[in-house]
């Protein structure tokens, strides 16, 4: 009785599932002969005839889509890999300071997750980008020559260029991460018994050698889980370029739609972009996680 | 006669009214067994704890090995304790990620600033006295509780400690591992080392002890030779809470 039943749901599932797809497909069709562009990737070796603000490699609007896409590429992973070490690195900085209780430093670190993880992604780049970076060539006082200037294109920092929208969104991403890194940083350090701490401490070890020979080592299995769904929404996070106006691979998607109606064509892209990119930092944690293992035994 | 350890009038509360600690005084000679006894939650971790520093006080005065503490903390005095106390506890707390021997001599590395080979010598000479040398290159995991704990012990006599503190060493322990625990500390004791044992084990009390404080919400209710306290105790408290253990 009790395995119908559930048999009998599965197919109804099953069923809903065909029917979901089925629509799906159909409007796709129909969209697709409306419109009358057909599903190709032909388009893909065509000039791209928009510019790039924002491109590291040589690029001009006589270019491919291809290429354009791939500078979007270029420009998302750059972004990612900054923001993901920054964000750690501050994460890492706030979660220790955090574990003071009571201590100013600890209140401060606690004031700085709260207030950065209660307010919206979108929110912290505006403010960023227009607050910011926007007009920091403004600020004379900030100028120190040879160092970092600023300018209408951005920021000169050891005559390397970083424009606004850029440094606008590796700020925002490293900061908005950084908050929720700490509380993983945080998290991993208390799964660590406390006996631990006790153990080291009437050994005669210092705080600081027992807190790096003791406690880290047993927390760094507890930090990867966290760590790796963290940088998994940066990853996915850094879509929200397009609100600054950086050409991430998201924004050349979203341009290109506007110009040639490709949108079937360009959320594949997107999806498998995206994929591969979140496939491959799951990986790379994974054998982090397993580096971490077997140096242990 | 050299006094190592002298108690007085330590208080504590961890909430406001309700004393962990309340008074409690007591010296310790050294050479000499202190078994502390009492009821759950009458205060024994809590005080064993105050004498290495891991747990502070509000009221009263600590002298260990001539270093006097009191309320004020004072880190370097601590710290300086620490270096000459061992202990050992309930859950042994061995370092899961460090092997036995790692374990060891961690300490005499770090804190001594002895060389390696050294430390490493000393360590492989104590575990060959408490008869487990041949898992010195193994993980803690890979060993029973029992010698999980003589591990701890061996970790604590590393550093060479003027006075040894034990906090239940034997309860997390299955029954039939308690005695090669219990046979290591009667070793230690029949060699002169001054220890501090929180423990519901009665023979090895009656037998090892040369002092047994009772203590009752953080009161110390009697401090008696084992031959008194365990045949004729002076209080009604002490004599309900030993029947209570003789029926588990
Ligand atoms: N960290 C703490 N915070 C608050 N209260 C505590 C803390 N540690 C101990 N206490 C309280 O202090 C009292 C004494 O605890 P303690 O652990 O010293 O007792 P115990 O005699 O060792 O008990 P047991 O036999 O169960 O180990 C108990 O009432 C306990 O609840
Ligand atoms: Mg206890």
């Amino acid at each position: 009785m009790r395995l119908n039943i559930k048999f009998f749901l599965q197919i109804v599932l099953i069923l809903i599932l065909i029917i979901f797809v089925w629509i799906i497909l159909n409007n796709l069709s129909i969209n697709l002969s409306r419109t009358g562009i057909g599903f190709d990737f032909y388009w893909l070796s065509k000039p791209a005839g928009f510019s790039l603000a924002e491109k590291p490699l040589r690029y001009s609007p006589s270019d491919t889509y291809a290429w354009a896409l791939f500078i979007g590429w270029i420009n998302s992973l750059k972004v990612i890999f900054l923001s993901l070490i920054f964000a750690t690195f501050i994460g890492i900085l706030i979660g220790f300071a955090r574990l003071n209780k009571n201590s100013f430093i600890g209140l401060i670190s606690a004031g700085y997750i709260t207030v950065i993880r209660q307010t919206p992604l979108l929110l912290q780049l505006m403010f960023w980008y227009f607050v910011g970076f926007l007009n920091l060539r403004n600020n004379n006082f900030l100028n120190f020559n040879q160092i970092i200037n600023f300018s209408v294109q951005g920021i000169d920092l050891f005559g390397i260029k970083f424009s606004s929208e850029f440094s606008a969104l590796l700020f925002g991403l490293s900061i908005f991460s950084s908050a929720f890194i700490a509380e993983v940083i945080r998290g991993g350090i208390l799964s660590v018994p406390f006996g631990q701490w006790e153990a080291f401490r009437s050994l005669g070890l210092s705080e600081r050698t027992g807190f790096i020979k003791i406690i880290i080592p047993q927390a760094l299995p507890a930090f990867i889980p966290g760590l790796t769904s963290q940088y998994l929404n940066l990853a996915k996070n850094s879509t929200l370029a397009i609100a600054v106006g950086y050409s991430d691979i998201y924004a050349i998607n979203d341009t290109i739609i506007n110009q040639t109606g490709r949108a079937i064509e360009c959320f594949i892209i997107l999806l498998s972009s995206f994929l591969i990119l979140n496939l491959l930092i799951t990986n790379i944690m994974g054998l982090i996680n397993k580096l971490i293992i077997s140096s242990r035994k | 006669m050299e006094t190592v350890l002298i108690a007085k009038n330590i208080t504590k509360s961890f909430s406001k009214g309700i004393n962990a600690l309340n008074k409690v005084s007591f010296t310790l000679v050294k050479g000499k067994v202190l078994v502390i006894m009492g009821p759950s939650g009458s205060g024994k971790s809590t005080l064993i704890r105050t004498i290495n520093g891991l747990e502070t006080f509000d009221e009263g005065e600590l002298n260990v090995l001539g270093i006097k503490i009191d309320s004020n903390i004072d880190e370097r005095k601590i710290k300086k304790i620490r270096r000459r106390v061992g202990m050992v506890f309930q859950q042994f707390n061995l370092f899961p990620h460090l092997t036995i021997l790692e374990n060891i001599t961690l300490a005499p590395i770090n804190v001594q600033k002895r060389q390696q080979t050294e430390a490493e010598e000393f360590g492989m000479y104590l575990l060959s006295q408490m008869g487990i040398d041949s898992h010195a290159k193994k993980y803690p995991n890979q060993l029973s509780g029992g010698e999980q704990q003589r591990v701890a012990i061996v970790r604590a006599l590393a550093l060479k400690p003027e006075l040894l503190l034990f906090d239940e060493p034997t309860s997390a322990l299955d029954p039939e591992r308690i005695n090669e625990v219990l046979d290591a500390m009667r070793n230690l004791a029949n060699q002169g080392m001054t220890m501090v044992v929180v423990t519901h084990e009665i023979d090895f009390a009656k037998e090892v002890s040369d002092k047994v404080l009772f203590l009752d919400n953080g009161k110390v209710i009697e401090i008696s030779s084992p031959d008194i306290f365990f045949s004729n105790a002076s209080h009604e408290r002490s004599r309900k809470f030993l029947n209570q253990l003789d029926k588990n």
